[in-house]
């Protein structure tokens, strides 16, 4: 799509926005699922059903007072947020919304997307450096530790996708999806392995429980973002809600067909017939939204279900089950891949 | 025109970047200024085309060797050192002009006989930078170098899990 910069600029613009508005509804809906998971009613005091709350929130954390530790690294203390909320915001750049609409059609946008998470693990890290204090410490070494482990099986599954797609784009990635009877072409079907496991890593990189030793509250006080407060901290809480919502873009795009509707080619000629492409379009969002919707409910499901891991846990499940596992089903994916071309199928 | 401006900004970034990584009395402030290095080099292979190195550059050295590095210098708790105060500004100042005029007379005799590797023009460079272009070459070019350098990685590897273990006599 050849967008002119202004265009490209108005359309990013309005993304961000969504973004930010999105990580308050996800904050609201994580309140309100955690409170009916623990049969009480959640926030339900600031407008209609407590659907203010995320805002008052808000409100309050802008106006405290803004506390940084004396023997903090003062530069990096304020860089640490600030990045973690421009990585978390970047990815949704390289995202297919709809088809023919994405802001940047780059040959290895997959690549990009690992590339934004292995670099967002500097904002956690940082902050526990930077504040100076033990808890803080403890929580971004804790983190790199589990990012780095987490990345790999991470890259393997991506691996088993972009050998069934054939390309590192992820418009490629969905178009190739759209094969097969209704969701039978989506690659959780293909690769019911690899889904797993991506899933199951997007929450360790997301440092969403049962994966959220670098915040563990009952051990650490607040993990890599004890000493920060104010907005502040908002940036690390807001960027924490648009990682989450983030990986369920992902995970979608990459798993569940992404913006494909399911039967859509018996009925996608109806809209091209009458000229209402734009409208197939506005449906594909909606679609994308929906599923999307479903996994960043999984993300709040399984938060308030699973007790965290121990630390030793974290490790063995990542080293010696969840990479075996990746490299193996790179391994039979490549090798269905290469028997599927050689049958011409 | 913009190409050139950019080149010229990234270049300008990663130098100081690197004068800052040896500068920096700190070790993370080191490791930090590297990173920004290893972006403008990024960047740099990105304005000639190069997506995949460009992305790759940042997958990883920014993202995995160098989150390791800083993972074992907040690990080791290494400690600042001491400011240096007896900085000869002078003496600095000196030394950068001096190097820049060396640069100077190096480039015109390197002109004079023509001995400047042209570069590359950008569509050359699409043609080079694509992520199939470049399996092919390592798939079947460089096939023998490919699977040495993996052997050797591998053994490396290998020699890593063997130190930590520390159970051999």
């Amino acid at each position: 799509m050849d967008l002119p910069l202004w265009a490209t600029g108005l359309i990013g613009f309005l993304i961000i926005n969504a973004m930010l508005v999105s990580a308050s509804v996800l904050v609201y809906a994580e309140r309100k699922v955690s409170g009916y998971i623990q049969n009480r009613p959640g926030p339900n005091r600031v407008g209609p059903f407590g659907f203010l709350q995320p805002f008052a929130d808000v409100v309050k954390l802008i106006m405290k007072e803004d506390i940084a530790p004396r023997a903090a690294s003062p530069f990096i203390h304020s860089l640490a947020p600030v990045l973690m909320v421009i990585i978390a915001m970047t990815v949704p750049a390289v995202i297919p919304f709809a088809r023919g609409f994405v802001i940047a059609d780059l040959d290895v946008s997959v690549l990009v997307v690992l590339a934004l998470t292995s670099v967002s693990v500097y904002g956690v890290t940082l902050a526990g450096w930077s504040s100076n204090s033990k808890y803080s410490l403890l929580g971004g070494l804790r983190s790199s530790a589990q990012m780095i482990s987490y990345e790999l099986s991470m890259g393997l599954a991506v691996v088993s996708v972009v050998l069934i797609a054939g390309s590192l784009s992820l418009v490629d990635i969905v178009e190739d999806q759209a094969s097969g009877w209704a969701i039978l072409g989506w690659n959780v079907i293909r690769n019911p392995v690899g889904a797993m496991l991506f899933i199951i890593t997007a929450f360790a990189e997301t440092n969403r429980a049962p994966f959220d030793l670098p915040e563990a509250e009952q051990e650490l006080v607040g993990g890599y973002h004890t000493e920060y407060s104010g907005m502040k901290f908002g940036m690390f809480f807001l960027a924490e809600y648009v990682n989450f919502f983030i990986a369920s873009f992902i995970i979608v795009t990459l798993f569940f067909g992404g913006y494909l509707i399911p039967f859509e080619p018996l009925f996608a000629h109806v809209f091209y017939d009458n000229g209402l492409g734009w409208l197939l379009g506005v449906l594909q969002f909606f679609a994308l939204l929906a599923k999307t919707a479903f996994f960043a409910f999984l993300f709040i499901w399984v938060r308030w279900t699973l007790p965290r891991f121990k630390y030793n846990q974290l490790m063995t499940i990542g080293w010696k089950y969840l990479l075996p596992i990746g490299i193996v089903n790179a391994l039979v994916i490549a090798l269905g891949v290469a028997v599927f071309e050689a049958l011409g199928l | 025109m913009v190409a050139q401006l950019l080149f010229f900004l990234l270049a300008i970034v990663a130098i100081a970047a690197a004068l800052g990584m040896l500068i920096a009395r700190n070790p993370v402030n080191s490791a930090l200024w590297l990173v920004l290095n290893l972006f403008c080099i990024a960047g740099l292979y990105l304005t000639l085309n190069a997506q995949f190195i460009g992305i790759i550059q940042i997958l990883v050295y920014a993202g995995a060797i160098m989150v390791l590095f800083l993972f074992v210098i907040m690990l080791l708790n290494l400690a600042e050192l001491p400011r240096r105060e007896d900085i000869d500004w002078k003496r600095g100042a000196a030394f950068i002009l001096g190097m820049g005029v060396l640069a100077q007379l190096v480039y015109i005799v390197a002109m004079s006989f023509d001995v400047l590797p042209h570069p590359p023009a950008a569509q050359e460079a699409v043609a080079t930078g694509s992520a199939q272009v470049l399996a092919r070459a390592l798939f079947t070019e460089y096939a023998l170098p490919f699977e040495v350098i993996g052997l050797l990685l591998l053994v490396a590897t290998i020699g890593a899990v063997m130190l930590a273990k520390r159970r051999f006599v």
